[in-house]
């Protein structure tokens, strides 16, 4: 409370002439905030690079939510009962509104959807390299679920603490719905590891081919990851790429035992002495070729998002344009049908 | 031949209400990452799936869903030609929907007052499916009376699929409507919002030889038995496997 106190007084004293702010003193004050666990908010006084790394993390995340539909669309029209489709459509339905949701956190920082959306259709901005491996079989639809949700989450779930009030609020709804898409991933798994032997090799398959690119979600090693000490230091990340992707790794073992499936790890075992999973070794080159455009899907999720982006125009057109010669009308809104 | 309780549903209806709520959210899934922006993938995926919740009570008090729906010919489906055709540009999923969804308002709101074994789906899901007229109505207007391009598309939309919608007046066994006041309404409701849209009823015939009733008896268009091979292919390959 104290340094929020602090905080609007160095405001106050400095608001009052606004060309020769002492921005030290708003820099004390927001460095007391973060230091307290206080939130900030989209009024506060930041630091210039502490809103540019939010914006590209939140937008990144954003667009993640966006293209991340297209692999789980894919199987939409094949889902193999109606109980699966209709999870299946909500949950790309739920991506859709997390989407929604993130660009307008990054709207508080001062940027606009349509200028995120220009960065991400011209490769300025990133989505998760994840989205980026193709689903081949329906198995892979549980995969995604089980393991490049259940990544998300825990990457996710300390950012429910992220010191950017507008974020840390988005993510608590996001997470929540985001942990019941990974346990009704994990029960489709389950019911295809049960199933028939062909359903359990197709299962089985999927998980081989989304291990890897899963552990890769958390980021390069910590020692290659540039922006994390001053992240961690913001208080906008809360725990190292190495942590989190070894806590992925120690609740995903137990969990693919009781699934009946294998993770394709020879060198995977439990240390004793570390009281954790040991793993082998990532593919980093993978990683950084994946990153740089050169996946397996990079081009056509870009191609596909460009292309609803452009078949689009003339709709989003129409709309501003019946918006513009109707906006002294009453009723056309939904006013009137509240 | 009105049937009085869920013990004596008349399965063709139920086979064409349900059938009619499967196809189209299986058309409207087809939308998946492909809108034109943000707030319609939530709303196109919603509407999906209010009518895959529709067509899942419809189809289970006919038989079982997934049989029904995974391991049935394109000959032995009952829905309206009109909601299998393809899903074209945005204009031609609205025009479908504005045609549709008001149909399928006035039928269920009919159903849920006069009684009889869909009463009580119908009671339910008229709420939902006001919410897709509104949304279908709402963006009719936008799009007619938008910008010239999109004027012409939804005009040529409208056009392309009015040939389809005599269809849904053609009476269907063991449902019990007043199938003439039905489409009195429906012209009306349509010609109302077309023409505040700027846009003309079209002047083709609504019931060609061909579309009237075709579809209720099983027989359809051709990109429909496409859009089976789509849906049941997975699950036509693991016979007997549960998912």
């Amino acid at each position: 409370m104290a340094t929020a106190a602090a905080q609007r007084t160095a405001r106050t004293e400095a608001d009052g002439a606004p060309d020769t702010v002492d921005t030290t003193a708003y820099q004390r004050a927001f460095d007391a905030a973060v230091a307290a666990d206080e939130r900030i908010e989209p009024r506060d006084w930041m630091p210039d690079a502490y809103r540019a790394t939010l914006v590209r993390q939140i937008a990144q995340h954003a667009h993640s939510e966006i293209i991340g539909m297209q692999p789980e669309a894919n199987w939409i029209t094949r889902a193999p009962s109606l109980r699966r489709k209709a999870i299946l459509m909500a949950k790309v339905q739920d991506e859709a509104g997390h989407g929604l949701y993130l660009y307008s956190a990054a709207e508080t920082l001062g940027t606009s959807r349509d200028e995120l959306l220009d960065k991400l259709h011209s490769g300025r901005q990133k989505y998760s390299s994840i989205f980026n491996y193709p689903t081949l079989t329906w198995a892979d639809v549980g995969a995604i679920g089980w393991l490049v949700d259940g990544a998300a989450i825990t990457n996710q779930v300390p950012l429910c603490r992220c010191s950017y009030g507008p974020y840390a609020r988005a993510m608590v709804r996001i997470c929540k719905e985001e942990s019941f898409h990974q346990r009704q991933g994990y029960e489709l798994l389950l019911a295809l590891s049960k199933g028939t032997p062909e359903q359990h090799a197709m299962a089985q398959d999927a998980v081989d081919r989304w291990w890897w690119p899963s552990l890769m979600m958390f980021g390069p090693p910590d020692a290659e990851s540039p922006h994390s000490a001053q992240s961690m230091e913001w208080k906008i990340k809360r725990h190292s790429n190495d942590e989190l992707r070894q806590r992925f790794v120690d609740i995903c073992v137990p969990q693919a035992e009781s699934l009946g499936l294998t993770l394709p790890d020879p060198e995977l075992r439990w240390n004793e002495e570390r009281g954790h999973y040991d793993f082998g070794p990532i593919d980093w080159t993978e990683f950084w070729e994946v990153l740089k455009g050169n996946g397996p899907c990079n081009e056509q999720r870009i191609t596909q998002r460009r292309r609803a982006h452009e078949e689009g125009a003339w709709v989003r057109e129409a709309a501003a344009a019946y918006a513009a010669k109707h906006a002294g009308d009453a009723g056309e809104t939904g006013a009137t049908r509240a | 031949m009105t049937a009085t309780g869920p013990a004596t549903v008349p399965v063709i209806a139920a086979l064409a209400l349900g059938d009619d709520a499967l196809v189209l959210s299986h058309r409207l899934g087809e939308w998946a990452g492909h809108a034109p922006v943000l707030e319609e993938e939530v709303a196109l995926a919603n509407i999906a799936l209010d009518l895959l919740g529709q067509a899942r009570v419809l189809l289970s008090l006919a038989g079982d869903e997934d049989e029904l729906a995974y391991l049935r010919e394109e000959r032995a489906f009952r829905n309206l030609q009109l909601v299998e055709q393809p899903n074209g540009d945005f204009a031609h999923t609205i025009a479908r929907q504005l045609y549709f969804s008001t149909y399928q308002h006035l039928l269920y709101a009919e159903l849920a007052t006069t009684g009889g074994p869909f009463a009580p789906l119908a009671a339910k899901a008229v709420k939902e499916v006001a919410y897709h007229r509104d949304h279908a109505e709402q963006w009719t207007l936008r799009l007619g009376d938008g910008t010239e391009t999109s004027h012409e598309r939804m005009r040529r939309a409208c056009d392309a699929l009015w040939r389809f919608t005599g269809e849904m007046f053609q009476p269907v066994e063991g449902l019990d409507a007043d199938w003439a006041a039905l489409e009195a309404r429906w012209l009306e409701s349509v010609t109302d919002v077309l023409g505040r849209a700027g846009l003309t009823v079209p002047e083709g015939p609504r019931t060609g030889a061909w579309s009237a009733g075709a579809g209720r008896q099983g027989l359809h268009t051709e990109p429909f038995g496409r859009m089976l091979a789509e849906m049941q292919h997975l699950h036509r390959s693991h016979p007997g496997a549960t998912w």
